[in-house]
């Protein structure tokens, strides 16, 4: 026998399963403390996407006992269940799912997490996985003990039951395996649930840890996030061999047909010009496409512009839900939020959408926290390698009001990121989906959108600043000057100085002052103008008198108002001009508080505001 | 006019001041001289340091100089009120206590209200004892050949500074004020700056061999103690020399003595003794007498620094140990002549600094 032959004697096919049980690595079972994070995270985000195809506000209960050498986790949800026959292959077989072959936002992409779950739970503690699953109130629950048969990727049943369940519906999963148990605060079951129930206002979290402490992420808000819905792929980014496939295994006769109902965003006039610039007949069968026209036919659509791809198929949080999400997990002064408008990689629609949180009960001095999102799904493990947090480290912190280390990086001071990323294929860097790759489109699509909030943040700060300034002046002429007054006096055994003019000039206002000198038989008034501001302040000054007023200094209408007569004059002063204006009346007449028009109320001292 | 009277004259007149500025529309300020190095310059009338013209505003545009000035007020009240019209008195200590019950004017720390205090002293031309304020500390000790009359609350009291007095010496009162000298056989004043050293002279009988008055002035020496040796240089008109370690903080112990402080310059024509000379430890004595030494830390060499850049310090001598003690990096103690032994302050290097001095 020639060498080759014996060798292709040891040739064999190796399953999926086998595959992953000796690479546990690559699916995030790397260390034991990851194990159990990566098992809950698993079974919820399966949880959570179930509940939000079947329109249901999701109730996610999660326990972690400890039982001797081993953990117990238990995950239960309020969704629509799975039917019996579909239970062992949902949960104990690699690579089945339903997601995977639809274009459309979701947690789960491949059908490996949780079946991947089951199989370690199966290698560390030996024991099998148990399903409870109920899909009606009338129907009874059904219970499976499954392990899987690595060698063939198929599910084996130990045990198949049913019960009774007091849930209407939902299913439940429970998992024995090898782990630790941690609390730290970010790298943890809480903390991964944490940042679920910020990106899931809509869903309430209940956890139960191995000591019996309990912690509860309510509910905020009772909107569930808008439905994804199933589209084609985007023309863009199509590569060849891709389309090749398309044209040979399609149903359509004709390649105008082919087009329109292969593709999302092509239309009819869409497709003339591509048929048109490509020289191809739209009524040839696309089965009979060569090579070299299947290469033609794949340049046009990089050449015409074709519209961006349908946002149905994603389902972002919203600025709304964002801003309720951070502020129910932080204590915040203030809150930004920015989405972008849905662009594309590789054919596959993305969007982003961010949130920016600042003050309140945030770490003053230390880097910013960011919080990292995929399809809903916190990502908590190798922050450095993800494209959202380089994205955030090129972005010139400094010129919003943030302080960044030199050389850029993320900004320092009370802030949390937080980047949501929406897609109907998120590009991970690995299969355990803890960093998102840097391709420059969701780069460029990030900067933009923590610029957007960045923009609002200095806006928000500059105002606190004018704001602060304004409550020190407040300070000072409210608590001090009065007593600073108070306290003269009382040295000086004399009345309380007039601290007006100076209040005043200290605010920057328009000072008004009216003075009388009593005549013989009529009374000379003036009155003193004097702007303190910084700028230009016109407005109307009214007198309104018993008697007309004779001897005006500065030209005047007056009209009778009742038994009055209301005198004005129009009057504009520069920053620090001032003017004086004077009559006479005769003696005996009334006057009521001069009154200024046309200026804010806090911006003038001396008289009354209209 | 009575002391009393001129003090709460003029305490009136700052009131009064800061009343007209309202009624006039002025916001109000008071203008008072800057106190930092760069604002003292030399008073050829006097030989001394005194403020120069630059000037810092308190107003009440900002809420620092609002609070400034309502304590300000405060602190006039208290002392026309309080201490002057029932001549009553308070320490520094006291006042700072006394202020707790004057809310948003409260100091913050004793420090700020003796500043405001020196801020009073400058603005109204008189001392703080002149508002009936005394330091905590009673100044420092004299022992030597010197008779002295003190008139104390108790009746008048004669003393001689070896014969009548403890080891420690004769306590320097903090009104100097009421001390007359009788007579005396001394030759120098001698102000040193450790308890360590002024004990070894003592008991090595240095006051007894070369006629000396010494006077511990326990680290930065307070006000009384500067304007005893000030008095002790004028009317017994003898010379004053001060010993202190070798290190940046003991060149400015001397400056206070001989220049002038920074903080108090306002009041350099009564503190301040031009005549007083330093004897050492000089940077060049620790090449000299080849003494222990501990490295300069990074704050002895910003002192340093510092002191370059000091007026008071722009002479070539200062200049000249200076800028040695920086290529040396090294500093020294008074108490580091004992490596030599016991004796050896007193016998040599003492004898051998003063010959070279000239006294």
């Amino acid at each position: 026998m020639e060498i080759a032959e014996e060798l292709a004697k040891q040739q064999k096919a190796i399953s999926v399963a086998e595959f992953f049980e000796k690479n546990r690595q690559i699916l995030g079972f790397d260390s034991a403390p990851r194990a159990i994070i990566t098992c809950v995270k698993e079974a919820v985000d399966n949880s959570l996407d179930a509940c939000e195809e079947a329109g249901i506000l999701p109730d996610v209960f999660v326990q972690i006992k400890r039982i001797g050498d081993y953990y117990k986790i238990i995950v239960e949800d309020n969704g629509p269940g799975i039917v019996a026959e579909e239970i062992p292959r949902v949960f104990a077989k690699m690579l089945y799912g339903s997601r995977f072959h639809t274009l459309r936002q979701s947690r789960g992409q491949q059908g490996i997490g949780i079946s991947a779950a089951v199989l370690y739970a199966q290698l560390t503690s030996g024991k099998p996985a148990r399903v409870t699953s109920k899909i009606g109130p009338d129907r009874p629950a059904i219970n499976y003990e499954l392990i899987i048969n690595t060698a063939k990727n198929e599910p084996e049943i130990l045990h198949e039951g049913e019960s009774d369940w007091e849930r209407p519906r939902g299913t439940r999963i429970e998992l024995e395996l090898e782990g630790t148990y941690v609390r730290s605060r970010r790298q943890s079951v809480f903390g991964y649930l944490k940042n679920v129930a910020v990106v899931n206002p809509h869903a309430r979290i209940t956890l139960v840890e191995p000591d019996g402490n309990i912690e509860l992420f309510e509910r905020a808000t009772e909107t569930a996030p808008r439905k994804a819905y199933a589209i084609q792929p985007h023309p863009a980014g199509t590569e060849l061999g891709e389309l090749i496939r398309l044209l040979r295994y399609t149903e359509r006769k004709r390649l105008g047909v082919f087009l329109r109902e292969t593709f999302s965003s092509i239309g009819p006039i869409t497709t003339q010009e591509i048929c048109k610039l490509a020289n191809l007949g739209a009524e040839r069968a696309p089965q009979s496409l060569t090579h070299e026209e299947a290469k033609r036919l794949l340049s046009t659509f990089k050449q015409i512009k074709v519209k961006s791809p349908p946002v149905d198929c994603l389902s972002p949080i919203g600025e709304g839900l964002i801003k309720t999400g951070l502020e129910k997990e932080f204590k915040l002064d203030f809150v930004a939020t920015a989405i972008r408008p849905v662009s594309v990689f590789a054919g596959n629609p993305f969007l982003v959408e961010v949130g920016l949180g600042y003050g309140g009960e945030l770490d003053k001095e230390g880097r910013a926290d960011i919080l990292r999102f995929a399809n809903r799904v916190p990502l908590i493990y190798q922050q450095g390698a993800c494209a959202i947090t380089h994205a955030a480290e090129n972005v010139p912190w400094k010129n919003y009001s943030c302080a960044q280390p030199p050389g850029n990086g993320l900004p320092t001071g009370p802030v949390v990121l937080m980047v949501h990323i929406a897609s109907t294929n998120i590009p991970f860097t690995s299969e355990s989906k803890d960093a998102i790759a840097d391709l420059p489109e969701i780069i460029t699509e990030t900067e933009l959108a923590l610029k957007e909030v960045g923009r609002k943040l200095r806006r928000y700060l500059s105002r606190q600043s004018v704001l602060s300034e304004r409550r020190e002046k407040e300070e000072i002429i409210k608590k001090l000057l009065p007593r600073i007054a108070d306290k003269l006096s009382e040295i000086l055994g004399e009345d309380k100085p007039d601290i007006t003019l100076v209040v005043a000039k200290i605010m920057g206002n328009l000072f008004v002052k009216r003075l009388y000198d009593q005549k013989d038989g009529f009374v000379s008034v003036k009155i003193n103008l004097e702007n303190h501001g910084e700028i230009i302040r016109s407005f109307k000054l009214h007198e309104v008198l018993s008697q007309e007023p004779y001897s005006v200094s500065l030209e005047t209408k007056s009209m009778p108002i009742g038994d009055n007569y209301d005198c004005f004059w129009k009057i504009s002063l520069k920053p620090g001009e001032g003017q004086q204006i004077s009559y006479d009346v005769p003696s005996g007449t009334k006057f009521s508080e001069t009154v200024i028009e046309g200026l804010e109320s806090e911006v003038v001292t001396g008289a009354r505001v209209i | 006019m009575a002391k009393i009277d001129v003090a709460q004259e003029k305490l009136m007149g700052l009131a009064r001041l800061l009343y007209d500025q309202f009624q006039n529309g002025i916001v109000p300020f008071i203008a008072l001289p800057s106190r930092t190095k760069n604002n003292i310059e030399y008073s050829v009338e006097d030989d001394v340091w005194i403020y120069g013209g630059q000037e810092t505003l308190r107003s009440v545009k900002t809420i620092r100089g609002a609070k400034t000035i309502l304590k300000t007020v405060h602190m006039a009240e208290l002392l026309i009120k309080e201490h002057l019209q029932n001549n009553r008195g308070s320490t520094l200590r006291e006042v700072y206590y006394i202020s707790e019950n004057w809310d948003v004017a409260k100091f913050n720390e004793q420090a700020e209200s003796d500043r405001l205090i020196e801020d009073l002293e400058i603005v109204t031309g008189l001392q703080r004892e002149d508002f009936h304020i005394r330091p905590e500390e009673d100044g420092a000790a004299i022992f030597g050949p010197l008779r002295i009359k003190e008139q104390t609350r108790r009746g008048e009291r004669e003393i001689h500074c070896q014969e009548d007095v403890g080891e420690a010496g004769y306590q320097i009162p903090f009104n100097v004020d009421n001390i007359q000298f009788l007579d005396h056989d001394a030759k120098i004043i001698m102000a040193i700056e450790t308890g360590g050293m002024y004990a070894r002279l003592i008991e090595n009988g240095f006051d007894d061999d070369f006629g000396a008055l010494l006077v511990h002035i326990k680290g930065q020496p307070a006000r009384s103690t500067r304007r005893m040796i000030k008095k002790l240089n004028e009317k017994l008109n003898l010379p004053v020399v001060v010993f202190t370690d070798g290190d940046p903080w003991s060149y400015r112990i001397f400056a206070s003595i001989a220049y002038g402080a920074i903080k108090s310059a306002h009041l350099s024509d009564q503190l301040v003794t031009p005549s007083a000379r330093f004897l050492g430890v000089q940077p060049s004595d620790i090449v000299d007498y080849e003494l222990s030494t501990d490295r300069l830390t990074d704050q002895d060499i910003h002192a340093l620094r510092s002191e370059l850049t000091d007026p008071r310090f722009k002479t070539p001598y200062w200049e000249k140990q200076i800028n040695l003690q920086l290529e040396l990096k090294r500093k020294a103690e008074q108490q580091a002549f004992a490596g030599k032994g016991l004796d050896y302050v007193t016998k040599t290097y003492l004898p051998e600094r003063l010959s070279e001095m000239d006294l």
